[in-house]
């Protein structure tokens, strides 16, 4: 594997593999070793040409962590924003020398782009490409469902995911989508329908357009950020009445089942998609999401960079 | 007074009985056996078909304005490689082809080149922006004689101005080309919207947004009894409407681009932007629906909504690109590949639909009647058992966006007179058009 594009470049063995690496790697730094030598005299290159505060810091620490070079790259003040061609970009990185890139760009594609023209050499992980795919933030949430509910198995097998709100924009939704069927979760997307791509009766999930008939019967809830400037392109007509259908309220949490789980990839938006005493609240593992994110993220840098999958080292 | 003239030997004529045909004067001289002339050029064309000289009614010549990506005279050299004797330039140059002064000058610049006719399309709204008519009547009455009005690369989306514009071109007897997009159901569209795009997160084009404009528009085009001419119908609910529009004795017409008989959405999973083009590339099924169509004359013609971009366009992200692709080196064989090997047409049929239908939708005159004795000598030829391999770096279009490169094609085009004048022989363009 010398790239991480989509989740669709993954079979279930692969992903699991990222999985236990994440897990070995967080049984070493929860101990004595909080640095690997791994990675010294790699250089990672971290292109962000999208805002995006917390999975470029997730991305660097693991780098970090792993003892590689990093190089942050973002859009502002960049060549980027100064209308440089993706092209000259990555040409400039490979001229530097860059191991690996890791790229979050606006447009649905670019890291398949850049992978695949062959304008750098080196490994591509896409960190957020436009309305595609986050194949680290699924590859996080399932490391994080697993441990909570994984009940000791390597998969996910029979467990019970909603996925609620805005999954037509929803980079995070395509790659759960696929990651957690993957790994034999049941999936339910709940949606107003014009929040749900036309298209969507093909993927592996079911549909729901009813919250409160759905958040009895799950495991985990996962909230997606819905966008402020999604009212004025009428998706919805105002963000009172998509939280009261669509937001995840205590009274509502309190339907759910006694061992569910509430998740957001973040940025939040209280008040809006999830009420604050949700999100603080024991079910949440929103901040454990976080954490969990850059021992999978130094996971995907070994399996790409270090040439495969830790081993599991016996006790 | 011209000095060649040609025999070519052993010509089947539109696919069938062999026959030589005489060129000389800028005319179909003779079509028998056995023709024999002293100092006539003679190309034994052994069997290989001719066909009327092909007539392109969609073509982007970027001229003027653009000319790092396409000119006149690389439009028709492109054009002759294809068999074509007569393009259509589209309006949306810079500046915009609204005025009389715009679309000389494209005339002229193709008269020049002499590879081919050059029939300027003259914008239907002043600068293409759908808001006010263009000089229409100054096109028609200019040295150009342009019939054919199209903002294409947008629609003409205000009903009144679209009416308008077809109740004033009925004055010289033009036609309205639209090019039928919906802008409100596609702000920011960018593929097929359906399973595909559902998966790339690519933003979704839907074909409503291309059905419901010809819906009205046919039913404007019957209202004010003018002609409406549907570009690049993509859709099976398009074909649909204009079948029920042709039956209802509406004077409408449509064309099918050789992309849109080929080539399907799911190429955009590469997010290589040579398969973005507008309209988008549709389903299997409407690929289908649209050959079915331009096989039983609901489709009237091919044309090639011939687009060349240059290489910084289209070597980037899928948003950032442009939206075409090149086709007129192309086209002949895409429809041989689509249309003919799967035998829903015979070489008399594609004669029509590449041709004769196009010249008579455009009031192209010179070139409605095709090979016939006395006819002006626009011929292309044919060897439809010879395949060849698209290469872009061979393309004499001076853009290399060919969503076929590498691919094999059946067919090459091997000569083309225009007006009685070699343009292509031995499938090499001549580096000068001698009369």
């Amino acid at each position: 594997m010398k790239h991480l594009l989509s989740i669709s470049d993954l079979n279930a063995m692969q992903a699991i593999s990222i999985l236990d690496t994440a897990s070995e790697l967080a049984r070493i730094s929860d101990g004595q070793v909080k640095k690997l030598p791994t990675l010294r005299g790699r250089t990672i290159v971290n292109l962000f040409a999208e805002d995006s505060t917390r999975t470029r810091i997730s991305f660097e620490a693991a780098a970090k962590r792993l003892s590689a070079d990093v190089i942050n790259f973002s859009a502002k003040g960049s060549s980027l924003s100064k209308g440089e061609s993706l092209k000259d970009t990555a040409q400039t990185l490979q001229a530097m020398g860059a191991d690996a890139v890791v790229i979050r760009h606006s447009a649905s594609g670019a890291a398949q782009r850049l992978a695949d023209l062959e304008w750098m050499s080196g490994s591509v992980i896409n960190a957020g490409d436009g309305t595609h795919e986050h194949p680290s933030q699924a590859l996080l949430d399932a490391y994080t469902i697993r441990k909570h509910l994984g009940k000791g198995s390597r998969d996910l097998q029979g467990v019970r995911v909603a996925i609620v709100g805005d999954i037509l924009h929803s980079r995070v939704a395509r790659s759960n989508v696929l990651l957690l069927t993957l790994l034999g979760a049941q999936v339910v997307l709940v949606a107003p329908p014009t929040l749900l791509p036309v298209g969507v009766e093909s993927w592996p999930v079911t549909i729901s357009y009813d919250f409160d008939a759905v958040i009895a019967q799950v495991d985990v809830v996962m909230m997606l950020r819905v966008q402020q400037e999604r009212m004025s392109d009428l998706f919805f007509p105002n963000s009172r009445e998509y939280s009261r259908y669509f937001g995840l309220n205590s009274e509502r949490m309190s339907k759910m089942s006694a061992q569910a789980i509430v998740m957001h990839p973040g940025p939040m938006i209280r008040g809006l998609e999830i009420s604050a005493d949700v999100a603080d609240s024991a079910r949440s593992v929103i901040v454990e999401q976080v954490s969990n994110g850059v021992n999978v993220r130094m996971a995907i840098l070994y399996v790409l960079l270090a040439g495969g999958p830790l081993e599991m080292v016996t006790n | 007074m011209t000095t060649s003239h040609y025999i070519l030997k052993n010509a089947s004529i539109l696919g069938g009985a062999k026959s030589d045909l005489y060129i000389a004067d800028g005319i179909i001289k003779e079509i028998a056996p056995n023709i024999i002339h002293e100092g006539a050029t003679v190309f034994d064309i052994n069997g290989s078909i001719a066909l009327p000289g092909l007539v392109d009614l969609h073509t982007h010549v970027r001229e003027p304005g653009r000319e790092d990506s396409e000119t006149v005279l690389s439009a028709s050299k492109a054009g002759a490689k294809g068999g074509f004797t007569a393009l259509s330039a589209m309006a949306n140059t810079s500046p915009v082809a609204d005025t009389a002064g715009v679309v000389e000058q494209v005339f002229r610049l193709g008269q020049e080149a002499g590879y081919l006719n050059v029939f300027p399309v003259g914008a239907v709204t002043q600068a293409l922006e759908g808001k006010q008519l263009s000089e229409i009547g100054a096109m028609a009455d200019s040295v150009a004689r342009v019939r054919v009005f199209s903002d294409d690369g947008f629609c003409v989306s205000d009903p009144l101005v679209m009416r308008r514009a077809l109740e004033y071109i009925k004055k010289f007897d033009g036609v309205i080309a639209q090019h039928a997009q919906e802008p409100r159901l596609t702000v920011g569209a960018q593929m097929n919207e359906g399973e595909v795009s559902a998966k790339l997160g690519l933003k979704g084009w839907p074909a409503i947004a291309e059905e419901a404009i010809i819906a009205r528009d046919v039913l404007l085009a019957d209202h004010v009894k003018s002609r409406l001419h549907i570009c690049h119908v993509t859709t099976a609910g398009g074909v649909e409407i204009i079948r029920w529009a042709k039956a209802r004795g509406i004077q409408v017409t449509a064309e099918v681009t050789p992309h849109h008989l080929l080539l399907t959405d799911d190429l955009a999973a590469s997010y290589d932007p040579i398969f973005k083009v507008n309209p988008p590339l549709r389903t299997q099924k409407d690929v289908m629906a649209l050959r079915e169509a331009l096989a039983d004359g609901t489709i009237d013609i091919v044309a090639t909504d011939h687009a060349p971009h240059s290489s910084e366009s289209k070597d980037c992200e899928w948003q950032e690109a442009a939206f075409g692709m090149i086709g007129l080196e192309t086209a002949l064989s895409i429809v041989h590949k689509t249309m003919v090997q799967t035998k829903l047409m015979d070489w008399q049929l594609v004669a029509d639909r590449l041709a004769i239908a196009p010249a008579k939708i455009g009031r192209y005159d010179a070139h409605t009647k095709g090979l016939t004795v006395g006819a002006p000598a626009h011929v292309t030829v044919i060897n439809p058992e010879k395949s060849w391999i698209v290469d872009r770096d061979l393309v004499l279009s001076k853009s290399r966006n060919t969503p076929y490169h590498g691919i094999e094609l059946p067919g090459v085009v091997t000569h083309t007179f225009f007006n009685g004048a070699a343009t292509l022989i031995d499938s090499s363009v001549v580096s000068k058009v001698v009369n």
